[in-house]
């Protein structure tokens, strides 16, 4: 489950429009971590270091972040049909990232402007669900729909009201999601999150099995069943909301990995989130890989995800009869 | 001579439902090993007076004790270990094998992020063979017919290992020859003094069961003894508002006597 995404990460990093050998590639990284005289000046060194490693982390822990959220939101809500937007948080974010891009803010400030748009789309959702001290399914899908429409809303109106030579065109490209901008300093926030996310989602792994019977029935065995629904939106919040800040709106993974992760290793959440931890990273990062590749520019993540992600998911929909087993 | 006190008591216990009344002034003992089958009518509160005991829902007035606890003053697990629920009707979602699905009654006793061990399975897999389903163990609980179903659901609630398994209407949704192989093993497991609370809406399902019976009308008093003395013509008649008569006959095997009742 490490190897893949281990080997395509070093993969990443010699492929590209400037060569690098993969000899060079394993030479430059060695020296990083031993006591090897180093070549800071060269391009090669740069290139790997500084734009092609961080970018291919990002990718990996992005990947890997949403497909675990989606695992454990389809868990959650006892159906394979839910991704990690279905609470609100990608409109939130996306809507605080186009007002930071109207503002003129810097890159981190509205990195950090969509994660707080995205926890608090997230939090309005859940006070509109929370009726007589619990939070039916029922109610958090639709409140998810109302708020998501709220952003989405807001959105068009950040996107009416920009200036349609400069920022209407930033706006429009960052919502079509792309690993860009990743650099060190946004791996420095992105990381803990979507790691923080991580770890709480594979603790409770045992727990959301026992919830997947329904949510009376978990509590007849011995459950805290509110308290479980809101550590893991806590969790998949931190992580989608780091995610979408850092590279915009990347649909299909949170959707489909968990499906392949369920047809390899079976509904269990204990083998289940791990890999789709695994599965989303090594795809995200292949997707990138392509998407800064195939072309002489650049073509937006968002795109390469539905473009690969909508197909193999009518494949595996053919396949299973829509059974999933 | 000491008498023994009730693993369950419930005292002047009332449930209202908006401004409507479902039921007052409900009180009963039950024992430890002891099978108390609750009857009556669709909308009688059966179910209600169940997940009361059960602590999944709070009594407008009224207490309902285990060991002397209030059910609602004990947390999530403290009452899982002390009372199982089998549902009338389970919605599966995801394809989990069978032991894992019996091992989930394991929960209440493992620690908060702890994961079950192999102790644990094979506590599952004793209570399988309990309900005759051993064999379906490594088959997707999605696979399985509404009977097995109900009694991998049992086998669960064994698992738990409570005081009390609270059953109901679990056989509501089975045919006629599932129904049978539910009560038969419903039975089997009385005879080995699991203590049962089972709601119901067939008089004959009480006939088959040992222990006493709670007869519950809507608005009216509530009946509690053995199904001989509580289900009667008069009795039932006045419950469920029809004419019905309770019969009697031998045993096919010879077995003592088999009392059943029709409105027909």
């Amino acid at each position: 489950m490490l190897v893949a995404p281990l080997a395509l990460l070093y993969a990443s990093l010699f492929v590209g429009r400037f060569a690098v050998s993969p000899g060079d590639v394993a030479h430059i990284l060695l020296t990083h971590i031993l006591p090897l005289a180093r070549n800071p000046s060269a391009p090669a060194e740069t290139i790997v270091m500084q734009i092609r490693l961080p970018r291919a982390i990002m990718g990996l822990f992005v990947g890997a972040g949403l497909a675990i959220s989606g695992a454990a939101y389809q868990g959650m809500f006892r159906n394979p049909l839910v991704s990690t937007d279905i609470l609100g948080v990608t409109a939130a974010s996306g809507f605080g990232a186009a007002l930071a891009l109207l503002m003129s803010s810097s890159a981190l400030q509205m990195q950090m402007l969509s994660f707080i748009f995205g926890l608090g789309g997230v939090a309005l959702t859940y006070l509109i669900a929370r009726v007589y001290r619990s939070t039916p399914g029922l109610m958090l899908v639709l409140s998810g729909v109302v708020v998501a429409a709220f952003f989405s809303a807001l959105l068009s109106g950040a996107k009416y009201v920009a200036d349609p030579e400069s920022k209407l065109p930033a706006i429009t490209y960052w919502l079509l999601g792309s690993l860009n901008g990743a650099s060190l300093k946004g791996l420095v926030m992105t990381l803990p999150p979507i790691t923080v996310g991580s770890i709480g989602l594979l603790l409770m792994s045992w727990r959301l099995n026992v919830l997947t019977m329904g949510d009376e029935e978990a509590r007849s065995l011995g459950l805290r069943t509110e308290w479980l629904k809101g550590g893991i939106i806590v969790c998949t919040t931190l992580i989608t909301a780091a995610a979408v800040s850092t590279c915009g709106m990347v649909g299909w993974v949170s959707l489909v990995i968990p499906h392949i992760g369920r047809m390899l290793v079976g509904p269990d959440h204990r083998l289940l989130l791990p890999a789709s931890l695994s599965i989303g990273a090594t795809f995200l990062l292949l997707i990138d890989d392509i998407a800064r590749t195939a072309t002489m520019g650049e073509i937006p993540l968002g795109i390469l995800t539905a473009i690969f992600g909508a197909p193999f998911f009518a494949y595996l929909l053919r396949k299973t009869h829509g059974s999933w087993q | 001579m000491a008498i023994a006190s009730p693993l369950i008591e419930v005292r002047g216990a009332a449930f209202r439902y908006g401004g409507h009344t479902v039921f007052s002034a409900v009180d009963f003992d039950i024992f430890r090993g002891e099978v108390l089958t609750v009857l009556g009518p669709n909308g009688c509160g059966k179910s209600t007076l169940l997940r009361c005991i059960g602590g999944a829902l709070s009594l407008a007035q009224g207490t309902a004790r285990i060991d002397g606890v209030d059910v609602c003053s004990l947390d999530a697990g403290a009452r899982a270990r002390k009372l199982a629920f089998l549902f009338q009707r389970h919605m599966p979602s995801f394809p989990f094998p069978v032991l894992d699905v019996v091992t989930m009654g394991r929960t209440p006793h493992l620690s908060l992020f702890g994961a079950p061990s192999s102790v644990d399975r094979a506590l599952a897999e004793e209570a399988l063979a309990k309900v005759g389903m051993l064999h379906l163990k490594n088959r997707p609980y999605t696979a399985l017919s509404g009977g097995e179903l109900q009694l991998v659901l049992l086998a669960r609630t064994l698992v738990q290992q409570p005081d009390v398994i609270l059953l109901d209407e679990p056989t509501s949704h089975l045919d006629f020859k599932n129904q049978t192989v539910s009560l038969k093993t419903i039975g089997a497991l009385a005879k080995e003094g699991v203590t049962m609370v089972m709601t119901t809406h067939d008089p004959n399902h009480a006939f088959l069961l040992p222990g006493r019976v709670l007869l519950m009308k809507p608005g009216g008093p509530i009946l509690t003894g053995p199904a001989s003395e509580i289900i009667t013509d008069t009795t039932l008649t006045a419950t469920y508002g029809l004419d019905i008569t309770v019969f009697s006959t031998l045993r096919r095997n010879g077995s003592g006597e088999l009392r059943y009742c029709s409105p027909w």
